[in-house]
């Protein structure tokens, strides 16, 4: 693997960029942290003209399709049901404008905002007479934690805390993207968080099936930076590799704890994406031993309808096809007070980065 | 779908402007009201400064202060950034039943203790108990009067080179508050910067019409008072990151939370915007007060950028801070 010039400072690294033969070159950073730190350090203008960062389906909220935030909304007005979500949650719209579990809790529903699973297993302990629903949403970083709530609820004996599981995997995701006619992307910024749960090597798949560079990178600025140097070397190279600059964090193999933990308790599962329509295995869902902790089957919920045509482009920004101010609801329509996508809601989200770390 | 009243109007950002610019202000308006300042600087013989304010802050005791001291410190800050010395403040109670006494009893004393440091007396109040439920254990509102010292504080006055001074750290109140509310997610003495600003208000009147407007950056933070400075004027706001007095724990605990410092509450700080030449000067006057010791200049009036707040990263970058959009949301992973 390479190593990473970590003594350079961030004007050498932009030197030795602008020094690469290189005509063009679309990159695309997929999880939505590295889509905010580009963004709030401001390093898309600090590259030359030629090099593209594109957003990825790496925002986890952003990817869930509306039809499922739909179902979320609806099972909150369920008569003793607390809803217990992250706070990235709790703007994001349904399908009617203006609606959202934020929305729901000022009309009465019970929303609370936690930020470990476990709080919500609390949370169950606390209220024994509600049915306590945890919104597991995220991709392979969250669904560890996931898993341990489950087992915790199951050692605690509690008949009342669920989990609506609409955690996701990054590869399948991936696989999609790649087989798309029209997908230009020369290399990745792999998402580092999820490597530290499934190891840098988990992208192999990259460079080795589909030709294309790929840097698991770290979420401070000179990470992103390095790693982008390192992308259009191997560009500039005609030698697609696997990089890992975040080694700090990221083993190898990952974490294989956390990796046990999650096939223990979850069971790939064909999952619906934002955009992108049903990718096969690429969602995760509980195992059938512990079914009695799935929201799914208690409220005999639907997850993954068909989702409405919108003007709304999330799922052409969340694909690297459109730039969020292309979108022609962007700053108009849809603003952060006022959402009509996900993607301008979560503090991951492309259109919500770009509209708050506008470039001058 | 019918618009109703969430938590985001409550935050102190955009829809909070909204909010008054759409409802309040048309029905209401008048010459004193729609300046929009901390408060109303009134004519009659003497020139009184007034203002109020409610709070309803949750938890009601925090690192650093609890609800009392904060609806003191609040009101005699809003006075003190309209140019009024602070003298008389009414207080008024709405009490959930089933408040501790001894809740109750903590909270008059740091109200009386805050109050003397603060120099206001407390001349007039009210108490109303409703039913469990109907509100969070109490909430209190207090007004404040005083009397105008400094006149024509005004962002309308701020000009081209001026410098932006802050009177210490930030972001400390509204990340001590985050944490008091989720104690296991992190140990940290964080504590609010909960303080009177009067003593520091005064030493910079003494620069005159050199210091052109103060304000202190509650909710919403650094970022969204800034940007209520630039909004709809011709000239912009250019921050340095590098410069920014943020603790080093501040900046940790929000890197965790998913928070900005920029956009987290203070409620000991101020901003002053005063003449270049004399931004040394207001530093060392800031400086003679305790809540005023970790003065700084964070940035430069510009025209560049009309209307705008900028943040020059210090990574090497420029973007734009806009106001707050809403309530800060921690995000995910």
């Amino acid at each position: 693997m390479p190593c990473f010039e970590r003594d350079w400072t961030a004007e050498q690294v932009l030197d030795a960029i602008r020094a690469l033969p290189i005509e063009k070159a679309n990159l695309m950073e997929v999880c939505g942290t590295h889509t905010v730190s580009i963004a709030r350090s401001g390093i898309k203008r600090m590259l030359p003209k030629n090099v593209q960062l594109l957003s990825g389906p790496g925002c986890p909220v952003c990817v869930t399709p509306t039809s499922d935030i739909d179902t979320i909304l609806d099972l909150a007005l369920e008569k003793d049901v607390i809803i217990a979500t992250y706070g990235d949650v709790l703007r994001v719209p349904g399908s009617r404008h203006g609606d959202s579990l934020r929305r729901r809790g000022s009309e009465g529903a019970r929303v609370k905002m936690v930020y470990s699973p476990l709080d919500a297993v609390s949370l169950a302990e606390k209220f024994p007479d509600k049915q306590v629903v945890f919104l597991g949403v995220g991709f392979e970083t969250t669904a560890p934690g996931t898993a341990i709530a489950v087992k915790q609820a199951q050692a605690k004996g509690l008949k009342n805390f669920t989990v609506l599981s609409l955690l996701k995997t990054v590869k399948p995701a991936l696989e999609t993207l790649m087989a798309q006619p029209d997908f230009a992307v020369d290399g990745f910024l792999c998402p580092g968080h999820v490597a530290v749960i499934t190891g840098a090597e988990h992208f192999r798949f990259l460079p080795e099936k589909y030709h294309r560079g790929a840097v698991v990178a770290g979420f401070e600025p000179m990470d992103i930076l390095l790693s982008v140097y390192h992308l259009l070397r191997q560009l500039a190279e005609g030698k697609p590799t696997l990089g890992n600059e975040y080694t700090r964090a990221v083993a190898p193999k990952g974490n294989p704890l956390a990796q046990q933990t999650v096939e223990r308790y979850f069971t790939p599962c064909d999952a619906v994406w934002r955009g992108m329509g049903e990718i096969p295995q690429s969602g995760l869902q509980l195992r059938e031993a512990y079914r009695q902790f799935d929201a799914v089957a208690r409220f005999g919920l639907e997850l993954g309808k068909p989702e409405k045509p919108s003007a709304c482009q999330c799922g052409q920004v969340i694909t690297g096809k459109c730039p969020p101010q292309e979108c022609p609801l962007f700053g108009k329509v849809c603003v952060p007070e006022n959402p009509v996508g996900p993607c301008m809601v979560s503090g991951e989200g492309a259109c919500a980065a770009a509209y708050q770390y506008q470039e001058v | 779908m019918e618009q109703v009243i969430t938590l985001d109007y409550g935050s102190g950002g955009r829809k909070t402007s909204q909010l008054i610019d759409e409802l309040i202000v048309p029905a209401l308006g008048n010459k004193a009201l729609s300046q929009l300042n901390d408060g109303a600087v009134l004519s009659g013989r003497e020139k009184l400064v007034f203002s109020t304010d409610s709070f309803v802050v949750s938890p009601r005791f925090f690192p650093g202060g609890n609800i009392g001291k904060l609806s003191v410190c609040g009101t005699v800050n809003d006075v003190a950034m309209c140019g009024g010395e602070p003298k008389y403040l009414s207080l008024a109670f709405i009490i959930e039943e089933g408040l501790p006494v001894s809740e109750l009893r903590e909270i008059i004393a740091s109200i009386a203790k805050a109050a003397q440091d603060a120099g206001v007396q407390i001349v007039t109040g009210d108490t109303k108990v409703v039913e469990k439920g109907k509100c969070d254990g109490i909430y209190i509102n207090t007004a404040g009067i005083g009397f105008l010292r400094k006149d024509n504080l005004s962002p309308d006055n701020i000009e081209v080179g001026d410098k932006v001074i802050v009177s210490g750290f930030i972001g400390d109140h509204g990340t001590a508050v985050m944490l008091a509310r989720e104690p296991e997610l992190l140990e940290s003495d964080i504590a609010s910067d909960c303080a009177p600003l009067h003593r520091a208000a005064q030493k910079l009147w003494q620069l005159g019409d050199d210091l052109r407007v103060l304000r202190d950056p509650t909710r919403g933070g650094v970022a969204t008072t800034l940007n209520e400075f630039t909004e709809n004027r011709f000239f912009s706001i250019e921050l340095q990151e590098k410069g920014l007095p943020v603790r080093p724990a501040v900046h940790a605990a929000c890197e965790i939370l998913g928070l900005d410092p920029l956009y987290c509450a203070n409620e000991g700080k101020l901003l002053a915007i005063v003449k270049a030449d004399r931004a040394d000067e207001a530093l060392t006057l800031l400086r003679e007060c305790s809540e005023g010791k970790d003065a700084a200049v964070i940035g430069t009036v510009t025209a560049t950028y009309p209307g705008k707040v900028v943040l020059k990263t210090a990574f090497g970058g420029t973007r734009v801070l806009s106001k707050l959009s809403g309530a800060q949301l921690p995000r995910i992973c």
